[in-house]
């Protein structure tokens, strides 16, 4: 690949990481319009690909989108280029915001602001949440069932992150080797 | 202009916190840790980098998480990459803000280069496909037990405001498909509002 193809990698990224506000899956026209429509880095499957290891996959879509086609196209070289640009725009967007945030928010205004802000963030995990349960419980055998060994799995992990000190990683690793039983 | 100066000022103090090597050692292996453990991304990690840093640690208090995921919210990008940039400045300046953001992309990247090449064979494998489905489980575990902690903090302090924001947010996200940028704008100009009407009764002078 040559020194331009990497560039254009990297632009295309820069656009995708600067476009995706909201996270997830807000994301994923600006990807597909980049690397499908745009220069045909994937196809439409290989495209569905991507979402799907996305979905079994640890790390925001973008990055993994980024590693994907960067791979794809331009080997280990690419993948970082590709993620470099995902990640770049918003690296420093979010430090300026910081910097206002330091210099600002002694003041009785700011402070009602993130009062106004806090619990609507407690709102937005609580959905997070609720989303992700709906994914877990649901019975991948029979539409609309419900999950009955997923639920008790959950609800025990419950149990055990309020009675013990544990840290949450173990927990969701035991959850893990649970899963492999229940296979 | 003052103002300016004092906000480059802040800056450069902000920007040249210095910690020791086993502070960034202890910094770099959470967050990659916590990157290598969320999966869904976006708010997913936002309840683990509370247990971590907020009731583990001790590095944060839980007001400042809220903000800071708030701010991460608020800018493009990937809100897992946002949120460790924040923490890894606040806790260690512009060192710590890079190699956060480091710690959090390399699990996806180097887990991505590799299943780039062999995801057909590891799509099917029951092993794997019942070791994900596992770990939902405990993923969903931990986001409701850090909702039931902080929703219980809302309600405890009897913040009537706050538990009528917390309730609405979820229920226009969860069943209505509210975009999350809409509520972020919604709530901050709920809480502007709000601000002023508290200074109108008097009540903005006690700061």
């Amino acid at each position: 690949m040559s020194a331009v193809q990497y560039i254009q990698l990297f632009v295309s990224f820069v656009q995708v990481g600067l476009c995706s506000i909201g996270g997830g899956y807000a994301a994923l026209p600006f990807i597909q319009e980049q690397v499908v429509n745009r220069h045909a880095w994937l196809t439409e499957g290989e495209f569905a690909d991507v979402i799907s290891i996305s979905q079994m996959t640890p790390g925001p879509i973008a990055i993994n989108a980024a590693t994907f086609v960067g791979t794809k196209t331009g080997g280990p070289l690419g993948a970082i280029t590709a993620t470099m640009g995902c990640v770049l725009p918003s690296f420093f967007i979010v430090l300026c915001l910081f910097l206002l945030y330091r210099r600002f928010h002694t003041l009785r205004v700011v402070d009602g602001i993130f009062e106004g802000l806090r619990p609507a963030v407690v709102g937005l995990i609580a959905a997070a949440g609720y989303s992700m349960l709906c994914l877990a419980l649901s019975d991948r055998t029979a539409i609309g069932g419900l999950d009955v060994p997923m639920l008790v799995l959950t609800a025990v992990g419950v149990f055990v992150i309020r009675l013990t000190k544990w840290s949450p990683l173990v927990i969701i690793a035991l959850c893990g080797v649970v899963g492999v039983f229940l296979q | 202009m003052a103002q300016w100066y004092l906000a480059a000022d802040y800056i450069l103090e902000a920007g040249s916190v210095k910690r020791d090597g086993a502070f960034y050692r202890k910094l770099f292996w959470t967050m990659f840790k916590l990157s290598a453990f969320t999966f869904g991304g976006g708010y997913v990690i936002v309840p683990l980098m509370k247990k971590q840093f907020v009731d583990g640690l001790g590095w944060l208090d839980e007001q400042e998480m809220l903000n800071y995921t708030a701010l991460a919210q608020s800018a493009p990008g990937a809100v897992a990459v946002n949120a460790s940039v924040l923490i890894g400045f606040r806790l260690a300046g512009w060192k710590g803000a890079l190699l956060s953001a480091a710690a959090t992309i390399l699990p996806p990247l180097l887990l991505l280069s590799v299943l780039t090449y062999i995801y057909e064979a590891i799509v099917d494998n029951r092993v794997v496909a019942g070791l994900l489905r596992g770990m939902q489980a405990g993923v969903c575990a931990v986001i409701i037990q850090v909702v039931m902690e902080m929703g219980g903090t809302t309600i405890r302090e009897k913040n009537g405001f706050g538990c009528v924001v917390m309730v609405a947010v979820f229920l226009a996200v969860a069943f209505l498909d509210l975009h999350v940028l809409a509520v972020i704008v919604i709530a901050a100009l709920i809480g502007f509002v709000r601000m002023l009407f508290i200074f109108r009764k008097g009540g903005g002078v006690r700061r």
